[in-house]
């Protein structure tokens, strides 16, 4: 192994977390080495739009994904089962290259609500310490709204998020999200306009006396240039959106938004196709040295640093902690141990709504367009005697509808023959779907830990998911369900059909890519493992950053917290950990 | 803030051809394709990045038996009538041959690793085969056991009798020797479903035929004229991505 020249600061992945702090830090005049496992993304070459449409390559074939064959997981739905590997992605979809899983997101941007951050305090304060069910572990972050909105408001800005304010400055506005936090400043860009579905659900959702609002969306809705000087053009609904990089530059992702301005910084170099093995510590085990890398010829490098930020997606994150023995391993029979605890999902449930006479040209669609309801998320009702916590984000988004995976027929249709590709054809343009995106709150027996039987390509044990829905998540996806079934219902169509989220995870059919947890934040070392700055406790000069923090999950996207999250960190470093190095608990 | 000399592992010969060029500063230490960048990295019209199709003749993984047998398969998965031509005609075959002659039969980028065991229906395919085996000794057991019922081929068969078959292994209801019959049956199908559906670039949806079926315009890309005209037919023909290489 050879050893490179010290650097200032190491940065492990370039998906937004990691690019986001090393703007920032290259910003303040330190050196920078960003190193990404996957290759360089680069918009005009990789997603042309000669050949970005391509369903077969980027969704079936899972051409942006990282390739299960360098890394995978192993999953089993409780502590008594033996894990077997995720051969092909199925339930979340992992990225890989500069840019992350950030390029081929659908890019729906929700900041989580204000009592997100102090969850378990309050629903103690609202329902009762007995009210919350003996089979969950919530926390509370160890952080405030007022700690986390400017920078929310940064990533905003940075993504050009589209979207309209219901609440500026404590101002009261009609047609946004009346559940959200009070905001600092408005969206960057206004909503995008909307397609017949999301508005057809809107009608119907207003007339029951909810309070419809378009989705927040960082696919920007006009021509903005961000507060790095860089520039994306409107999103075209062109329907290739998720799974798919986008042509036009309208999906923002550290690639459009991010990497062109920190790539013309003298003080920034970016090693991609290098993974790094191993965060380094030294005797102490106080203090992180640097970290080691194989690069694709397979050659070892250790890359020295004085400053070490993990941003490599909530699986490697918690994996390289594990692997570097960084904080205690989880061990959920004696509950002791703060790597790998409270490790979370979603629940995704769904109504399909079948017409005869109407024709939504669903393949007119984007990652992020849509209008949704927040009358039925997280604590946003009354939870009392409902025997539940939680809620979810409903909302029509048709992301597009490429025929491989997109061909909604009604229950019990023949999967082949004439009678099969009637349904299709009859039912393919007049079909919509109404979502419920849930809430996932962490039990004891849901974490992360290495895999005893399966290794990678270098011999290191993949990383093991023990993971199914709790009781509690599974009753809130039938009540929540239920809602939607019945705005379903009130818009006259032939046929629903509603999914609610019911039996055991199951690690096939996709659900989503918001994975949270493993390595949490919080007030306290003995149930966190880092603090409110993203800083590791015990270890002051190792940052990890990304979803791997969330203590629980609420029902929306994570990604707009996690960009929080990394200004946040970055933030701290910035204004108080360069000038005195340490621990900054009260900072 | 310090400045250093940059050294580190290299990048390919191409990569270096094409970067340096447009200014990006690589340094090369050794041949790999680990790259250190800085600087702008550049790009080269038209050098966009293809997908993996195959344009020769002639099928270029099967047998020509087991193309016959594979042809008749996907001709009643999918086959003619009012709405549009047979699997066979689409271009099924073709596509499920040139997958499985390029990554995708040989499973090269998936995690292959054993030991291998059944697991619960959560954990998924854990077959040790790959796609080229699967085909290779699925479409054989298939014969062979046509052969023992019937004496003769899956291809000769009457069509309602080849229904009958296929409706037998989809439940699961059917056991070939040496070979799972379910789990043949779920593997052609949903190669079939991609071959109908995808670009025609990779050899199947002849003309767009299942675009043209559904309504699906395909690689179109901006819909911003259309967005806000609701509940109207658009009367779109579809493009595909092979247009847009005709154009570039
Ligand atoms: C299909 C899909 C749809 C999604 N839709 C939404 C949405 O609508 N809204 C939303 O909020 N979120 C969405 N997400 C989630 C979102 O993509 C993630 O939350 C976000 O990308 C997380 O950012 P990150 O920087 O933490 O991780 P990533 O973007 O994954 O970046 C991590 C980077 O680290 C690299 N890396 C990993 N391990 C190593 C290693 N050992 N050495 C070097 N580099 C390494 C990876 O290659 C990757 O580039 C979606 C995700 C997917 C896959
Ligand atoms: S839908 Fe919009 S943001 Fe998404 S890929 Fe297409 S143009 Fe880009």
């Amino acid at each position: 192994m050879k050893k490179l020249p010290k650097t200032d600061v190491v940065v492990i992945g370039l998906g937004w977390a990691g690019s986001i702090i090393a703007k920032e830090l290259a910003d303040e005049g330190l050196e920078v080495i960003g190193i990404e496992r996957g290759p360089w993304r680069d918009t005009a070459r990789d997603f042309n739009v000669a050949t970005v449409t391509d369903e077969l390559r980027y969704v079936m074939r899972e051409e942006l994904m990282l390739r299960t064959r360098q890394n995978t997981c192993t999953m089993r739905n409780n502590p008594s089962q033996t894990a077997l590997p995720m051969r092909t992605w199925g339930s979340f979809h992992p990225g890989n290259g500069t840019g992350g899983a950030g390029n081929h997101w659908a890019g729906i941007t929700f900041r989580f609500q204000p009592e997100e951050f102090r969850l378990k305090s309050h629903l103690t304060e609202r329902y009762g310490a007995n009210a919350i069910p003996d089979e969950l572990v919530l926390q509370d972050w160890g952080t405030t709204w007022e700690e986390m909105e400017p920078h929310y408001m940064q990533f905003e800005r940075v993504a050009g998020t589209s979207g309209y304010a219901a609440n500026l400055n404590g101002e009261k506005r009609a047609g946004g999200n009346p559940f959200e936090g009070m905001r600092s400043g408005d969206y960057p860009t206004p909503p995008l306009r909307q397609p017949y579905g999301p508005t057809l659900f809107a009608e119907a959702a207003k007339n029951m006396g909810y309070q419809p609002f378009p989705v927040p969306s960082s696919l920007v809705s006009e021509a903005y240039t961000n507060p790095y000087g860089v520039t994306m053009g409107p999103c075209t609904f062109c329907g290739f959106c998720t799974n798919y990089g986008c042509a036009n530059y309208s999906k923002a992702s550290a690639i459009t938004t991010v990497l062109p301005a920190l790539m013309r910084k003298e003080n920034f170099t970016a090693y991609t196709n290098c993974e790094v093995l191993e965060v380094l510590t030294d005797s102490s085990g106080k203090k992180a040295t640097g970290v080691t890398y194989i690069d694709s010829s397979g050659d070892k490098w250790e890359q020295p640093a004085d400053l070490v930020i993990v941003a490599a997606f909530t699986f490697e994150n918690v994996r390289l902690m594990l692997l570097s023995k960084i904080g205690e391993a989880y061990d959920p029979v004696t509950n002791r141990g703060t790597t790998g605890r409270n490790y979370a999902y979603q629940t995704a449930n769904g109504v399909t709504l079948f017409f005869d006479n109407k024709n939504f040209n669903p393949f007119i669609g984007a990652g992020a367009v849509g209008m949704g309801i927040d009358e039925f998320n997280n604590d946003n009702f009354d939870h009392s005697g409902l025997g539940f916590l939680g809620g979810g984000s409903i909302r029509v988004t048709p992301i597009g509808s490429a025929p491989i995976g997109y061909r909604p027929v009604p229950p019990n249709t023949p999967k082949w023959g004439s009678q099969w590709k009637r349904a299709v054809k009859d039912n393919y343009l007049s079909t919509m779907s109404i979502g419920c995106e849930a809430s996932s709150y962490t039990t004891r027996t849901n974490y992360l830990s290495l895999d005893p039987n399966y290794s990678d390509p270098h011999g290191r044990p993949l990383l093991r998911i023990t993971f199914d829905f709790a009781e509690n998540d599974l009753k809130m996806a039938q009540y929540c369900t239920g809602k939607v079934a019945e705005i379903a219902q009130s818009m006259n169509p032939r046929q629903i059909v509603a999914k609610p989220m019911s039996g055991h995870w199951n690690s096939v059919p996709y659900q989503s890519s918001h994975v949270v947890g493993g390595f949490i934040m919080g007030a306290d070392p003995s149930t966190s493992s880092v603090n409110k700055h993203l800083q590791v406790w015990d270890v002051p000069n190792l940052f990890v950053v990304g979803a791997s923090a969330f203590p629980q999950n609420p029902g929306y996207n994570p990604t707009g917290t996690v960009g929080a999250l990394a200004f946040k960190a970055a933030h701290a470093i910035r204004h108080y950990y360069l000038k005195r190095p340490g621990e900054m608990i009260t900072a | 803030m310090k400045k250093r000399a940059k050294t580190l592992p290299g990048v390919t010969r191409r990569q270096v051809l094409t970067w340096t060029t447009l200014g990006v500063a690589a340094t090369v230490t050794q041949a790999a394709d680990a790259v250190s960048l800085k600087g702008t990295p550049g790009w080269t019209p038209f050098s966009d990045n293809p997908p993996e199709s195959f344009d020769q003749q002639g099928w270029l993984f099967f047998t020509p038996e087991e193309a016959q047998t594979l042809e008749a398969i996907v001709d009643r998965l999918i086959p003619a009538d009012e709405l549009s031509i047979g699997g066979k005609e689409a271009g099924c075959a073709v596509f499920i041959d040139r997958q499985l002659h390029g990554f995708y039969g040989t499973f090269e980028r998936l995690y292959m690793q054993g030991p291998f065991h059944q697991g619960t229906p959560q954990q998924g395919d854990q077959s040790p085969l790959i796609p080229q085996q699967r085909y290779r000794q699925g479409i054989a057991a298939l014969n062979r056991y046509v052969q023992q019922s019937a004496q003769k081929n899956f291809a000769d068969l009457q069509p309602e009798q080849q229904d009958h078959l296929l409706q037998a292994m989809e439940a699961g209801k059917v056991h070939f020797d040496g070979y799972d019959a379910q789990s043949l049956f779920n593997d052609v199908l949903t190669n079939t479903m991609e071959g109908f559906f995808a670009d025609p670039i990779y050899g199947g949806n002849k003309d767009m035929v299942s675009w043209k079926m559904l309504g699906f315009p395909g690689a179109r890309y901006d819909y911003r004229d259309y967005i806000d005209r609701h509940n109207e037919n658009l009367g779109l023909e579809p493009i595909s991505m092979m247009q847009w290489k005709a154009r570039g």
